[in-house]
């Protein structure tokens, strides 16, 4: 039951927005000051999360190695897996932020009678993974005919392509239909598959509903709940929030108020959860370091400079007399050296 | 901070994206779109104006599909007043002018109605006259 508290959270979020902004004078707080508040939580804590993050050492050489690495001209490198030039590693990080490449393998393994265990690569994840985030990342730019105006061509391309099936009217999005179903499913993995279930926690089903409700009430907006809600009037207040003028002379439905404060709360949310991996994907050193720890020595950044090098050689000169005291064996003789000297 | 080189244009990509419609925009505040009232003078629709600047879209819908889909061409009668069910027939007759009207506000909230691509709006449909 640890997703329970995520719904409960959730409809708290719209209890909140749904009665507060029906308050009079409380449309401000909610359509005006929350979201600027939010924005700012975004951004700011957005840029102090990858600072924090560019503060952190890195002590090894640690890119996780899945081919065969650079060894002898015969020996074919598996450049993709097991990248040594910036290039590749830029390659290998292109196809792991825009397709998920390592999602595309994650092998799981089921024990049959016998017994017998087998390792398959499970792509469902994967699969809806991509989906989900195209969906939502097409959806965040086509809100953008909401807050620019005149409105750029390939904004209205996209929208096009996106409501090209002509369902209804409004227009029914691909988009939102593609997003939820991929939501339903990186849900439903989290309570069907009895290892990611134990593994899940509230931060991790929380982002779930959260985005969730944030499409079901955007889409009870467009094509339900549509008492107030003229679109003149919302992009008026959204070109007026980012030109920082903003106004609201007008009524506008009680599920817009809650739809925005949603949104707000995972903008104000992102930067502080697992969310974070949005910018996290491209710092993680695993990925964005090339395996050349043997051509290119890896200075560790918090090594003491005052402490030098010790070598072997240096080593037995310091404690040489000790060691033939103590009947070790050493690679240059006591008497060699008394000689010398 | 380690790697400046590449965190710091990288954030600095992030943060133009995020804050793509503020710069778009200029700081430049757009007007809101005024659409024309009936040249007439009719004071009167199908629904009230709330309704209708909310759900005349849904409501155009049903009457497509009333009268291509169904056959149903029943008037639609308002305060004494009779409406035959069509985008020219009804709603054109009073809102005459299609650029003043209608495209006021799909223009400001890009939304691309596909009326049009059957119906001819009455300044199309005076030039389609003449030139046959």
């Amino acid at each position: 039951m640890k997703y329970a508290f995520s719904f409960l959270a959730v409809i708290a979020l719209i209890l909140i927005a749904g009665l507060g902004s029906q308050v009079p004078g409380m449309q401000y707080l909610f359509g005006v000051a929350i979201p600027y508040l939010a924005m700012m939580l975004f951004v700011g804590g957005f840029v102090y999360r990858v600072t924090q993050w560019a503060k952190s050492p890195v002590p090894f050489s640690i890119p996780t190695t899945c081919g065969q690495g650079a060894s002898l001209d015969f020996i074919k490198q598996d450049k993709l897996d097991c990248p040594t030039k910036t290039s590749e590693v830029v390659a290998r990080m292109f196809l792991e932020i825009f397709l998920f490449r390592s999602l595309f393998r994650n092998t799981k393994a089921d024990i049959y009678d016998g017994p017998k265990i087998t390792y398959e690569s499970s792509k469902w994840l994967w699969l809806f993974g991509l989906l989900f985030h195209y969906s939502f990342l097409l959806i965040v730019i086509r809100h953008m005919r909401l807050f620019v105006d005149p409105i750029p061509s390939w904004l209205s391309a996209i929208e096009s392509v996106d409501s090209m099936l002509q369902i209804g009217a409004p227009t029914l999005y691909l988009s939102s239909v593609t997003l939820l179903l991929g939501l339903l499913l990186l849900f439903g993995r989290r309570l069907v598959n009895r290892h990611v279930r134990y593994i899940s926690l509230n931060n991790d089903y929380f982002p779930l509903v959260l985005i969730f409700a944030i499409g079901v009430t955007g889409i009870l907006m467009r094509y339900f709940l549509r008492t107030n809600i003229d679109i003149i009037n919302i992009k008026n207040l959204a070109t007026g929030l980012v030109t920082f003028s903003p106004v609201i002379n007008v009524k506008i439905g009680t599920i817009f108020y809650i739809h925005l404060f949603l949104v707000s709360t995972l903008l104000a949310y992102f930067p502080f959860s697992k969310l974070m991996h949005m910018g996290g994907v491209f710092m993680s050193p695993t990925r964005n370091m090339a395996n050349d720890s043997r051509a290119k020595r890896h200075i560790n950044p918090w090594n003491d400079p005052t402490i030098k090098p010790h070598s072997y050689a240096g080593y037995e000169d310091e404690f040489r007399e000790f060691m033939v005291d103590a009947g070790i064996p050493v690679e240059k003789e006591l008497s060699a050296t008394k000689d010398e000297a | 901070m380690y790697n400046k080189g590449t965190i710091i244009p990288g954030l600095i990509i992030f943060v133009l994206f995020v804050t793509f419609p503020i710069w778009f925009n200029g700081l430049k505040a757009a007007t809101v779109p005024k659409p024309e009232l009936p040249p007439g003078g009719e004071k009167k629709c199908v629904e009230s104006v709330e309704y209708m600047r909310a759900n005349h879209m849904q409501l155009l819908n049903e009457w497509r599909d009333n009268v291509l889909r169904d056959g149903n061409r029943t008037v639609v009668t308002v305060d004494g007043k009779d409406y035959r069910k069509g985008l020219q027939l009804a709603c054109m007759q009073c809102h005459s002018n299609k650029e003043k009207f209608c495209d006021s506000c799909h223009t400001y909230a890009a939304v691309k109605p596909y009326c049009w691509d059957c119906h001819l709006s009455p300044k199309e449909a005076v030039s389609k006259e003449e030139t046959h």
